[in-house]
Formats: structure tokens, sequence, C-alpha cells
């Protein structure tokens, strides 16, 4: 019985929660649509978000890259199976490890961000401010941002996956002395545009999901310090979860349009 | 040109306004005064839209605001401008980009006619060359005075100011008083200035306002407000707190 109700009170505050970020995505639109853009607004946040998240990509990247080359050529070499580890790495890399944990780490590091300075504005009545201006706070501070999300995401992904590939390419043949023109061969063999699109979509997603997540935590961010490290906390912690879960089903459903295997 | 009918507001438990009514007339200054926290920022922030009242209706120029969505709430309120007690400047940008929002908000996009308005608004508030600093870096009597001039940058039919002169220094809130004085002179701007500070009350206030526990407890004139011998507002005017050592 109490379980019962542990679950339905979970499920109805999931259900409340979900109605909030939606709510946001529709008023979002909504600007999007009927307001001017304020392109300077989503270029800086693109320079925030994207341009100085590409160290902390690049090294998750590299370093995953290289070490599932690493694991999957130990694994193989058993069955003289060496030359297939690019190929292995590849389509790991475009449609799972890729997006995935770049999303995770943007969570990491632009949600909260994003969700400390909004919540900030709003515990300083900066929001207020802006509002008392006769400017909508989802114009001039979500919506540049899922601008700058949208365009940030696919590009940090692509490049979050090529540097994994490349770092796998690196380990094996340099490290392991697999050969490097089957390896390749295999890879390309393996590998098609199908999962770039793959590796695009999920990034473009997981993108919407942070930036939405964060902004809703910053928005509603309590009165206070506490307040604000509690949005923070609460913008990285459920950006995370909501991108590994929704990763599951966004996999089941691309696969029907970009199907795996060959 | 403001005014409220049967205002009330609960936020969970607590009663924060218990049915006010009130009307400004324009070009008239009203000051709202009212020991910390009987809910003179709540009372303002409801007159433009900001909080939404449990009860009661809120008039701006005739049109009836409560109710209203956001994006129908937004053009009205370019009439009226808020001075916010915490000063709530945009702290990612300089004096002169705060001072200037209001006006690129506005559709101005001449860069010559942004910076000499804003050169006009700083010397009025004697900030001259201080424009690239950063909010952070301003002492409390400074950023109330860009506050000031973020508001009145675009000239608003009517400006609310929350506490502008308190935590200042007496010279400081004489040129404060002045300015609101001539705003109201010169421009014929109504204004409605909460306060607690008697001296600030005295120079502006066409009418006075006591707000008690959520409700308004005296209203008329300033004079009326010294000659009244209630208990209550005695002790308020003479900042007596009713204890004994
Ligand atoms: N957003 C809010 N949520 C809950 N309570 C609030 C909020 N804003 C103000 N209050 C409460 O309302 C009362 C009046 O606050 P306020 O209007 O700020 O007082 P003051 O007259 O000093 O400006 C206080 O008790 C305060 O705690
Ligand atoms: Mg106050």
């Amino acid at each position: 019985m109490l379980l019962l109700r542990f679950l339905g009170s979970t499920a109805l505050s999931l259900f409340g929660y979900l109605g909030q970020l939606m709510f946001l995505m529709l008023e979002t639109v909504r600007s999007l649509l009927t307001t001017p853009i304020r392109w300077r607004l989503a270029l800086h946040q693109i320079l925030e978000v994207g341009y100085r998240s590409q160290l902390v990509v690049i090294v998750t990247g590299g370093f995953t890259g290289a070490v599932f080359a690493a694991q999957t050529y130990f694994q193989f070499h058993r069955l003289s199976m060496d030359t297939a580890v690019g190929a292995v790495v590849a389509v790991s890399m475009f449609r799972e490890l890729g997006p995935v944990l770049t999303g995770l780490m943007v969570a990491g590091r632009v949600g909260a961000a994003m969700s400390a300075e909004i919540g900030t504005m709003k515990v300083t009545e900066q929001l207020d401010a802006l509002r008392s201006l006769g400017v909508h706070p989802v114009d001039y501070l979500v919506a540049p941002r899922a601008i700058a999300m949208m365009i940030s995401m696919p590009l940090l992904v692509a490049e979050c996956v090529g540097i994994g590939i490349k770092a796998g390419q690196f380990v094996a043949v340099k490290l392991m002395g697999v050969a490097e023109v089957y390896y390749v061969n295999y890879m390309e063999k393996f590998t098609a545009l199908r999962d770039l699109e793959m590796a695009l979509t999920k990034g473009f997603v997981f993108g919407i999901l942070i930036v939405f997540v964060a902004c809703n935590e910053g928005l509603r961010s309590k009165e206070g310090a506490v307040g604000v490290g509690r949005a923070t906390t609460e913008a990285v912690v459920i950006g995370s979860l909501l991108i590994l879960v929704v990763n599951f089903f966004l996999t089941m459903i691309l696969n029907i349009f970009f199907p795996g295997g060959r | 040109m403001l005014s409220v009918k049967g205002l009330t507001k609960q936020i969970g438990e607590q009663q924060i306004l218990r049915g006010i009514d009130l009307e400004v007339d324009a070009g008239e200054t009203l000051v709202i005064i009212g020991r910390s926290g009987s809910g003179k920022s709540v009372l303002l922030k409801h007159l433009i839209g900001l909080m939404t009242p449990t009860s009661g209706q809120v008039y701006i120029e005739g049109k009836q605001i409560v109710g209203l969505k956001e994006r129908q709430l937004l053009p009205l309120r370019k009439t009226v401008g808020m001075m916010f007690q915490g000063c709530a400047l945009f702290d990612a940008m300089t004096v002169q980009e705060n001072i200037a929002f209001p006006l690129r908000e506005a559709g101005e996009r001449d860069p010559k006619i942004i910076h000499d308005k804003v050169a006009q608004a700083l010397e009025v508030v004697d900030l001259t060359g201080h424009e690239q600093k950063m909010p952070v870096n301003l002492s409390g009597g400074m950023k109330k005075r860009v506050a000031l001039a973020r508001v009145v940058i675009t000239r608003p039919h009517c400006v609310l100011y929350d506490e502008p002169t308190a935590g200042l220094d007496p010279v400081v809130s004489d040129s404060i008083n002045h300015l609101i004085r001539r705003l109201q002179k010169r421009f014929g701007v109504t204004s409605i200035v909460v306060t607690h500070d008697m001296k600030c009350a005295a120079y502006v206030a066409d009418k006075v306002a006591y707000l008690h526990e959520g409700a308004i407890y005296f209203y008329g004139a300033f004079d009326e407000l010294l000659a009244s011998d209630d208990p209550l507002i005695q002790d308020f005017i003479e900042g007596r707190s009713g204890d004994s050592d």
C-alpha cells in the first residue's frame, strides 16, 4: 500500500515536471515564431556553450575511443579478429558513446552554468526587472540558449565521435600493431551515413533536453543561495538522467529510420 | 492613473495583503510607508503585474490588468517603470549597457542617440565617468542611482520606487529625493514611493498611505499623518519600538 502510494506520487510529480518542460518548450517555440530572434545573444551563447565546451568534449571523446579500442582489441585478438576493432569502435562511437558522453559532459558543464546564471537572476530580481522593462524572460534568456544548444550539440557530438575514432585507430594501429589498411577498410565498410545521422539527431535531442531542464530549473529557482545551488544540482542530475533514459527510447525509434548493421 | 480595488494576496498560509484599495491620480506622488515585512514590496509588484493577486483588481490607466497573460502585460509595463529594492541591475552588463537597455528594447537603434541619452541620464544622477563599470563594483548609492537612471530613461508616465533611499548616506538620499521631485514637477511623472525614511516622505509626498499588516491603516496628507494621535502611527514616526531596557 505504502509502495503504491509512493509510486503514485512519484508518477504524479514526474508528469508535473514533464508538464513544466513542455510548457517552457511551447513558450519558446512561440517566442521563436512570433518575436524577433536575438542573434547577438544566441551567438554569445554558441561561443559560451559550443566553443568553450570543446576541450571537455575532445578529452572525453579521445580517451573513450582509445580505451574502447584497447579493450576491444584484447578480446578480438584472441579470436584473431584484430582488423574488426575499427568497425566496432566507429559504430559504437557514432551510435551511442559519442552522443551520450557528449550529452552528459555538456549537461554537467553547460546545464549547471545556465541554471546557476538564470537562478541568480531570479533571486536578485533581475528577472522581475526584465519583465518590468517589458521583456519576456523566455525571449531574452531561453530562446537564444535553445538556439545555441540546437546548433552546438550536433557539432560537439560530431567532434567527439571524430576524435574518438581517430584515437581508437591510433591505439589499435600504432600501439597494438593492427594493419592500418585493413583496419580502415573494415571501418568504412561497416559505417555509413546513417550512423552519422543518428549521432547528430541524438545530439540535437540531448541539446534540447539539457537547455530546457537547465532553464526551467533556473527560472523556478527558490530564494537565496541555497535555492540556486539546488537548482544547479537538479539541472545536472535531471538532465543527465533524462539523457540516459531518452537515449534508450531514441535508439529504439531511430533504428527504424537509420537501421544499424548492414 | 493607477488604482487597486480589494487587493488580497496569500502565499501558502501567509496572508500578505488583506484587501487594499488605493488610487493615484496622474501627476500625483503617493508615499507608502510601513514597517519592514508589512507587504510594501509585494504591493508594488502587483501594480505592474509581476505578482498575481489572490483576489482584487489592478488598473493601469483605466485598464484592468489582473488575469492578463504575461505577453499582454509587456506593452503596458512600458508606461510604468519600477525601481527595485535591491536595484536589480543586470550584473552581466556595464552601467552604460544597463541604462541603454530600456532604450534598445523600445526600438532605438541609433548608437549616437543612445550614447547621448545615456550620457545625459548619467549626468542627471551624477555618475558621469562610471559608464564602463560593472554593477558588482559599484557602491550601494551608485547602484541606486544607476537603477533610477535605467527606470526613467524611457520617460514612463508612472514610476514605482521601492525604498529608493534605504541604506544611503544623507547627502545621496537628499539628491534622490530631489530627483524624484524634479521628475514629477518637470515631466508630470506619477510616482509611488515606498519608504520608511520620513525625510524622504516629507519631501516628495502629496499623499501618504500607512501600510500595516497588509492593510491600509492610514491614508491622507503628510501633515495629517504628523498630526495624527494614533499610537501606532506616532510610534512609527518617532521610531519607538515600545521596548525598555
Ligand atoms: N515570494 C514570496 N514568497 C513568500 N513570501 C513572501 C514572498 N515575498 C514576500 N513574502 C512575504 O511577504 C511579507 C511582506 O514582504 P515585503 O512586501 O517584501 O515587505 P516590505 O514591506 O518590507 O517590503 C513578508 O513576510 C515576506 O516574508
Ligand atoms: Mg520591501
